[in-house]
């Protein structure tokens, strides 16, 4: 067996504080896929290449398969695509990714997710070309993009709608 | 979106789901993280398979030395081809591919051996610790090498690494081509590239103690994947189950069995432990099993007034080092070219030649988007050198619906003209073309997919997609089929058409896929068949049931049948009187009357193609057309293409759910841009010695393909033929509208800076050397010049269908 030099860690991942005792040289993909079974984050290259692998840190898109835990422990809040749901009531993307067919395959969906919700958090009625920039580092192979930048659109209206106070 | 009904009389609000852009049931699955897909499972005690994979191009394996591997602790297995000797092949005549070379390995990346460890790492270093020994063997990287070069052929066989050859005739295409006013002839080159789903194949294996192996795998395809993994493994096929989680994107990469699917379910057996095996992006790269590079040449003859009267067509087919489906790829280079246009003679020679590189097979357009983008360039070229305005020159040759095409194929509806109509009036396409300031252009082109091969591949008379459906009494409508989804949207295809034909709520359907033990048979997902084929099994499947309900209610309300409605899930009398009653009560009534309520409809092509050998390929149910125009910006200074807007319109029969047949048309132009403009797979050697065989850029971030900044404006048009035989008259929309994008493309670049590059994919750089040459008075053109000079084999001389009329007449 090899020797492994494993190391105690808390994150907070989704609101829950977790405790780790993970390899040190696991990334953050691999401690959220493989030890906390969260496997919604999605990976399409583990290089960095692809953003399917993307969650939030404090709001802040990152390659969860280029960053390691160490980095992200707890007090720092790391979201993923099992947390964007408001306990049953689901985010606005959530629903028009799904009602617009922005999911095809959807493997680079939870990647697409976060990104545009952290988009949203900083931009309230984001432009085409700030949806366009946002997410120019999630490729998609099923949908050409359209309907993503659609989903997002129609998702900032609904929250601008549900509370147009915040904008 | 704008949806145009072809026929002014059509009435559609007939239906209470067809034709509604219904959520997909996948959906939300999709977008909470909840969807499992094939690297997300895990089974207690699992192990991790990886694979040892060639570093030569093509080499003998004089040993291999697995014994400081097995001694690693952690490593649970080892095995090289002596535990996997079986011959498979998705073809019924390419039994040629092994899980672990034993004899010698035909590209870089061709597996060897296999370890199962407790992890990855462990695994991979398990590998280091294989020691091959390799005497290397001639290597063949292009067509020219396959054909010219000395030395041991890839695969034993008569023709040596010309493996695979056709030549077909219909008609007099000598006299054709000499008795025309004018003959046209080019050669062009479509280069290789790769599906790129963004989901690497991965899989997991567990095998029973009592003899059943079950398979979980990324795969288009789970019924072929279930005959070949039997074979592999030297198993019953009732030994083994195969099913497929969703799948992230296919796009025909994951249509046959794998070498890590065989490894992972031999070393299950071996180990007694669930296995799984993920494949890195490198390895995908390797995988492949995609675009094949196609050169081509193409030479028509014309009347003065523009009409064709024949072509002779030569394809030239690099296939990588195995089969694959490349018997069937190469057919499909010849198969379509007289689909949109009537060509009243044809002629075609086809040769698929074998090359150390990894297997070419189907992607999106299986062999149609080369010979589409020749075409479509050729007549673009055509009508400038007969001074004719391009869509004047189309419009004269277009296939009417309801025909035969001189290679024997029927043609059902077709909306091309209409196609054609809309794009042009939309983008308008006349007063721009050839008139906007240089840099600035547009292009046309137009193309026709099938709803389904008319063939399964190992050919048989069963049918070719079933459906069971199964009513409870709590209302619920279980519909399970082989079909899977693999982003296309066919989960809502299957529930828009139960709910549809049985009168039913679409929230009651619960669907089963993809699990050759629970779900009855449908081919896979490729050619563009579910929604033809697993549609009508549905509808069929579908009104028997619904004949039940509603026979059930006249007897119970004492009514004649066609005096009740059944609809959204509730029965009514048309008059109005009397009770109304939940799809549950029908179902109690029914069941009460009739016992379980179960039903199964399946469906068979009807009986298509010519007499002649090579006519299984081609034959569909129907065909969709596409017309696409594209607008480009070329920056003549740097070569840069920048598309700006596409109009397509297709024909898609009927819009079954339009926002996601939309969905099929924005991703197909995409693929066609990334195809058109920068994906190519390309290998060292090619080009120059260094390490031969090596994937030049197998990374998502070297092997480019668009991202969001790339995006054009997308106007989409839906044509509605309601087509006789479709499913609610529903065709196909998966790979049909990326056929008219590529050579748009290319034919908008000429438009804008006059020069013709006769080879994808249109990078700057040959723009610029067209540029350059045109400027040093060498004529416009990058692209190739010549074709090999190969003796093909005897003509088959077919007559057209036309012509057994005239004789019998």
């Amino acid at each position: 067996m090899p020797a492994l030099n494993r190391l105690p860690l808390m994150l907070n991942v989704n609101g829950e504080d977790l405790e780790l005792f993970v390899p040190v040289h696991k990334t953050l993909l691999e401690v959220l896929r493989e030890d906390l079974d969260l496997t919604g984050t999605k990976h399409g290259c583990e290089l960095g290449e692809c953003g399917a692998c993307a969650v939030l840190i404090d709001g802040q898109p990152i390659l969860s398969c280029l960053a390691l835990p160490i980095e992200y422990q707890a007090p720092a809040q790391i979201l993923t695509v099992e947390g964007l749901a408001d306990g049953a009531t689901l985010h606005p993307l959530q629903e028009t990714f799904a009602e617009l067919g922005a999911a095809q395959c959807g493997y680079c969906t939870p990647g697409m997710l976060v990104t545009a919700k952290s988009l949203l958090d900083q931009v309230a009625n984001p432009t085409r070309a700030q949806i366009v920039e946002a997410l120019s580092g999630n490729l998609c192979r099923c949908t050409g993009y359209v309907k993503i930048f659609e989903a997002v659109e129609l998702a900032a209206e609904r929250l601008h709608r549900a509370s147009p106070a915040a904008v | 979106m704008t949806l145009i009904a072809s026929d002014p009389e059509a009435d559609l609000a007939e239906f209470d789901v067809v034709g509604t852009s219904l959520r997909k049931p996948d959906g939300l699955p999709k977008t909470t993280g909840s969807a499992r897909y094939a690297d997300d499972l895990k089974l207690p005690r699992m192990g991790f398979c990886r694979l040892l994979r060639s570093t030569r191009p093509h080499a003998t394996i004089l040993s291999i030395d697995t014994s400081a591997a097995r001694e690693l602790p952690g490593v649970f297995g080892v095995i090289t081809g002596r535990d996997l000797p079986v011959k498979y092949g998705v073809l019924p005549v390419g039994q040629d591919e092994q899980a672990l070379c034993t004899e010698k390995v035909r590209y870089v990346g061709d597996a060897v051996a296999a370890v199962a460890a407790v992890d990855e790492e462990t695994a991979d270093r398990a590998l280091d610790l294989i020691d091959v020994a390799y005497a290397e063997l001639p290597t063949y990287l292009s067509i020219d090498e396959g054909l010219n070069k000395p030395g041991e052929p890839i695969h034993e066989g008569k023709f040596g690494n010309a493996h695979r050859a056709a030549a077909l005739e219909f008609g007099d295409v000598d006299a054709a081509l000499e008795e025309a006013d004018h003959v046209f002839e080019d050669t062009y080159f479509f280069q290789g590239n790769t599906h790129l789903p963004l989901e690497q194949h991965a899989c997991v294996a567990e095998w029973s103690p009592s003899g059943k192996l079950t398979m979980w795998t990324s795969t288009q395809s789970p019924h072929y994947v279930h005959k070949e993994l039997a074979k592999a493994l030297a198993l019953r096929e009732d030994q083994v189950r195969v099913i497929a989680p969703p799948v992230g994107g296919g796009f025909g990469g994951k249509l046959e069995l794998f070498q890590h699917e065989a490894a992972a379910a031999k070393l299950a057996m071996l180990t007694g432990r669930p296995i799984k095996a993920a494949l890195n992006r490198e390895e995908v790269f390797y995988c492949h099993r995609g675009r094949h590079p196609v050169l081509m040449w193409v030479k028509t003859g014309w009347t003065n007034d523009g009409c064709i009267t024949g072509m002779d067509f030569k394809s030239f087919v690099d296939g990588g080092a195995y089969m694959s489906y490349g018997a069937a790829s190469l057919y499909y280079t010849g198969a379509l070219q007289a689909v949109c246009e009537h060509i009243p003679a044809y002629r075609w020679q086809g040769l698929r030649v074998l090359t150390n590189k990894p297997p070419c097979g189907p992607k999106r357009g299986h062999g149609t988007p080369q010979p589409r983008y020749a075409l479509e360039c050729h007549f673009d070229a055509v009508a400038e050198r007969l001074g004719m305005p391009v869509l004047e020159l189309r419009r004269k040759n277009f296939l009417q619906p309801n025909s035969k095409t001189v290679n024997h194929l029927r043609v059902t509806s077709n909306g091309l003209r209409e196609c054609v109509d809309i794009v042009s009036r939309e983008s308008s396409f006349d007063a721009r073309h050839g008139k906007l300031p240089f840099g600035k252009g547009v292009g046309f082109a137009v193309g026709a997919y099938l709803c389904g091969a008319g063939l399964p591949l190992y050919w048989n008379d069963m049918p070719h997609s079933s459906v069971d459906i199964r009513l409870d009494r709590s209302g619920v409508v279980t519909v399970s089929c082989g079909q899977i989804d693999i982003g296309q949207g066919s989960n809502a295809m299957l529930t828009t058409v139960v709910a549809e034909a049985l009168g039913a709520r679409p929230e009651q359907i619960n669907l089963i896929s993809a699990d050759t033990d629970l779900t009855p048979i449908d081919l896979g997902s490729y050619s563009s068949r579910v929604t033809f084929m697993a549609g009508n099994a549905a509808i069929s499947a579908a009104n028997q049931l619904r004949n039940l309900l509603v026979n059930a209610a006249a007897d119970e309300l004492d009514v004649p049948v066609d005096e009740l409605v059944l609809r959204r899930g509730t029965l009514w009398r048309r008059d109005g009187q009397g009770p109304r009653l939940s799809f549950a009560e029908l179902v109690k009534l029914a069941e009460t009357r009739n016992g379980a309520l179960t039903a199964t409809g399946s469906y068979k092509p009807p009986k298509l193609g010519g007499p002649f050998k090579g006519s299984g390929v081609g034959p569909s149910p129907a065909y969709s057309y596409s017309a696409a125009v594209v607008e480009v910006d070329v920056d003549p200074r740097t070569g840069w293409v920048t598309v700006d807007k596409v109009w397509l319109a297709h024909d898609i029969g009927r819009a079954l759910n339009p926002v996601l047949v939309e969905g099929q048309v924005e991703g197909s132009i995409y693929m066609a841009l990334g195809e058109v403009l920068m994906e190519e797979q390309e290998f060292r050697g090619e080009r120059g010695p260094r390490v031969l065989g090596v994937h030049r850029i197998p990374s998502m971030l070297e092997y480019k393909s668009p991202t969001t900044f790339e995006t054009p404006e997308m106007h989409t048009f839906l044509v509605e033929t309601i087509d006789p035989e479709g499913p609610f008259g529903a065709k196909e929309v998966g790979q049909g509208p990326l056929l008219p994008v590529i050579p748009a493309v290319a034919n908008a670049v000429y438009d804008a800076v006059g020069v013709r590059i006769d080879e994808t994919p249109i990078t700057p750089d040959k723009v610029l050397r067209a540029l350059e040459a045109r400027a040093e008075g060498k004529g416009g053109r990058f692209g190739p010049t010549k074709i090999p000079t190969y003796p093909f084999p005897r003509l088959i001389k077919v007559p057209p269908p036309w012509a057994e009329k005239a004789a019998e007449g």
